[in-house]
């Protein structure tokens, strides 16, 4: 066991000096500014087209009075659901030729009109494109009422007393906390992983495998390999976390310490994260260590990444079913199923108190660990090295 | 069925034992049956033309892959894996990692086989220095010649001072003063009390260097002996240059002599030099020239593995 240790202490050295020690990994340090410039970038190129792009309004033909009270009430409700939800409304004086003027209407171009309200608050009619969106034809009913109805134009005053907490908002906060924890893993995890599946693409393309096959097990090659990359992994991780933290204490008042609390606390939450994200990275890694090997060239590796990337992306939504709801069928099977149990249970942290769930976890996923990683050894042995005796498909697993 | 070597077959007189090793790929069965015994302490060659399956034979002795049949035991061990810290490999297609720099390269060979990291550094700079390479010690190994690399890797293979060399094709690539370095490499290794299995296809190498052979043809072993022992397998042969074309002394030439360039050449009959001698000399000959040419390992080879493998080596040139 010592010398399989040693073994694969001499691996995961070599691959975590190569990996760290080269100009390539201040990029990858930096890759995480890439996303946010793109997202600066087209924000700002999205918000000028959303100003330069009006959007549709329903055309009110009545008169200024009954105009005055619709658009009253559209600023009461406006208020309560936000105007952005709210179907715009511009008003315009009746004309004698009403089917002459709607026409008119509906052909505008500045503004576009989407449908024209007629009839005044006493009798509505609405003409237009509507078909698909009831949305804003059950919104107009709601305007007309409230526009018709004094009682309803003259809410009550009700006096407000803040607490700093309460259970729903607890819950609400959690399931935030949760989905934030789950993405970040997801996303850290899909960023680190897919790199080894070219782990091994090295060793095959410059014949330095037949070294290390002759001198050290294939399994503590493999998992020299992996931790190696989760070394590299984590000091990239805790380079943007170190930052962002930094930038949160900088720009939000209060710092890190106003976000929303996890169920096992901040410190409980980080070291769960740490561990789970090592899981995590162990888990798909391990199965892309075990395609990867497979791939015999750079091209091989590229065809292989769109279909993982897919995979990952099915093992999250799956996970995601946990968050909300920890205890509920799905929730417990994606903490269950073994690639999606890190995630799962991370948002089991942040809405659940009980630590005895995640140790009994991490022991689960440890065992798929090594599981994943010993079949993954066997098949580079017998498929790539051609090693063994000639064992029927059905027997594999047990030569 | 892949058999376990029992303990009591265990002989410590041989570094490698390998009995009825059988390796198929798919329907193609590479090794068919190999069994050798390297006494430890030797030189020992494995020839045979390429594809005879020589690589894939030291491939499963050392562990990299299993055989599909069959037992081997590599100083003491049936899992050669278990032996590794004792055993440097070499193998045919060499590599190194590009970026990584030639003292490092050789120590993490050393690493791999459980040298300590400082003790592989401090053997590296003493050999680089032994090998004129101390300068290039920091040098990325892209930054090395072809012949350097190879060098390094050499080194690298020796780095933790093993039982076991196994060197597979090492002269495939040097150039012939690097071809001669590497035999005094191997001798002085020999010399040490290492015993080195190397594989070649150019019989010259094996003939300077080996005290036993193994001839691999067809993924069988043809021959497992001496080299001596191979070349006796043969007659010496006689090259006669007479000044009579004809006359009783004609009788002591075997029937099966041939002509060559105006000399008789024809295998030393059973009854040696002094008998031929005598009926030569009395049957008025008069013997210009006459040699006796002790068959060299070519000449066994050819006789053990068949004109046709020999053709086929023949085509192969040396490095």
């Amino acid at each position: 066991m010592m010398r399989f240790i040693r073994s694969a202490l001499v691996i995961a050295r070599r691959d975590f000096s190569a990996t760290v020690l080269s100009k390539a990994f201040i990029f990858f340090l930096l890759a995480p500014l890439f996303p946010l410039l793109m997202g600066g970038v087209f924000g700002g190129i999205g918000a000028r087209v959303a100003t330069q792009t009006e959007r549709p309004v329903v055309a009110v033909i009545a008169t200024q009075a009954d105009m005055n009270r619709l658009a009253a009430a559209r600023d009461r409700m406006a208020q309560a659901i936000g105007d952005e939800a709210l179907v715009r409304i511009v008003g315009f004086p009746p004309e004698p030729d009403l089917a002459a003027q709607q026409k008119h209407l509906l052909a505008s171009r500045q503004p576009p009109v989407r449908a024209v309200l007629s009839g005044g608050l006493s009798h509505p009619h609405l003409t237009g494109a509507l078909g698909g969106d009831p949305a804003t034809i059950a919104q107009l009913k709601l305007l007309i009422a409230n526009a018709r109805s004094t009682e309803l134009a003259l809410p009550p005053d009700v006096e407000v007393t803040n607490v700093p907490l309460s259970s729903g908002s607890m819950i609400r906060d959690r399931a935030v906390t949760a989905q934030i924890g789950e993405m970040l893993l997801f996303f850290l995890t899909i960023l680190l992983s897919g790199m080894l599946l070219s782990q091994l693409i090295e060793e095959k393309s410059n014949k330095i495998i037949e070294v290390i096959a002759a001198a050290v097990p294939i399994d503590a090659m493999f998992v020299g390999k992996l931790f190696a990359m989760l070394a590299a992994s984590v000091l990239g991780i805790i380079v943007w976390i170190s930052a962002g933290a930094v930038i949160i204490q900088f720009m939000k008042h209060g710092g890190v310490a106003t976000l929303p609390p996890p169920a096992v606390g901040w410190s409980g939450f980080l070291i769960l994260s740490i561990v789970y994200f090592a899981m995590n990275y162990l888990l798909l890694g391990s199965v892309f260590l075990t395609i990867g090997a497979q791939a015999s060239t750079v091209r091989e590796v590229q065809t292989l990444s769109m279909p993982v990337t897919f995979a990952q992306v099915l093992i999250f939504g799956f996970a995601a079913a946990a968050i909300g709801n920890p205890d509920s069928t799905e929730g417990l099977a994606a903490a269950i199923f073994p690639l999606s149990s890190p995630m799962a249970m991370l948002a089991r942290a942040a809405e659940r108190p009980e630590w005895w769930p995640h140790l009994a976890a991490i022991l689960w996923q440890t065992i798929w660990v090594a599981l994943i990683l010993r079949i993954g050894a066997q098949l580079f042995r017998k498929t790539v090295l051609k090693s063994g005796p000639r064992v029927p498909w059905w027997r594999f697993g047990r030569a | 069925m892949l058999r376990q070597a029992q303990p009591e077959r265990i002989d410590e007189r041989f570094a490698v034992q390998a009995i009825d090793l059988v390796k198929d790929f798919g329907e193609t069965r590479a090794v068919d049956g190999v069994s050798l015994e390297v006494p430890t302490g030797s030189i020992y060659g494995l020839l045979g033309p390429n594809g005879a399956g020589k690589t894939t034979t030291l491939r499963m002795l050392l562990g990299i892959i299993d055989p599909s049949d069959g037992t081997r035991l590599v100083l003491g061990r049936n899992r050669p894996l278990d032996a590794a810290p004792e055993i440097g490999y070499l193998p045919e297609e060499r590599g190194l990692y590009p970026a990584m720099h030639a003292r490092e390269a050789i120590a993490f060979m050393g690493a791999l086989r459980g040298l300590p990291l400082p003790e592989g550094r401090r053997r590296a700079d003493a050999l680089l220095a032994e090998h004129g390479l101390a300068d290039w010690a920091k040098k990325p190994i892209r930054t090395l010649s072809k012949g350097m690399a190879q060098t390094i890797q050499l080194l690298g293979t020796i780095i933790h001072k093993p039982r076991l060399i196994v060197l597979d094709e090492p002269f495939s690539g040097l150039d012939a003063i690097n071809q001669a370095r590497l035999e005094e490499l191997i001798r002085r290794e020999a010399r040490a009390g290492a015993t080195i299995i190397f594989s070649t296809h150019v019989i010259a190498h094996a003939e300077r260097l080996c005290e036993r052979v193994a001839i691999i043809a067809k993924g069988k072993v043809a021959f497992d002996g001496g080299v001596d022992e191979a070349r006796a397998r043969l007659r010496p042969v006689v090259r006669l240059h007479t000044r009579a074309s004809d006359g009783p002394w004609r009788s002591a030439i075997p029937s099966n002599a041939r002509k060559e360039g105006g000399e008789w050449v024809f295998e030393l009959p059973p009854g040696g030099p002094e008998p031929l001698l005598k009926a030569l000399i009395d049957g008025g000959a008069g013997i210009e020239t006459l040699a006796i040419e002790r068959p060299g390992l070519h000449e066994a080879f050819v006789s053990i593995a068949g004109d046709a493998t020999a053709a086929e080596m023949g085509r192969e040139k040396p490095e």
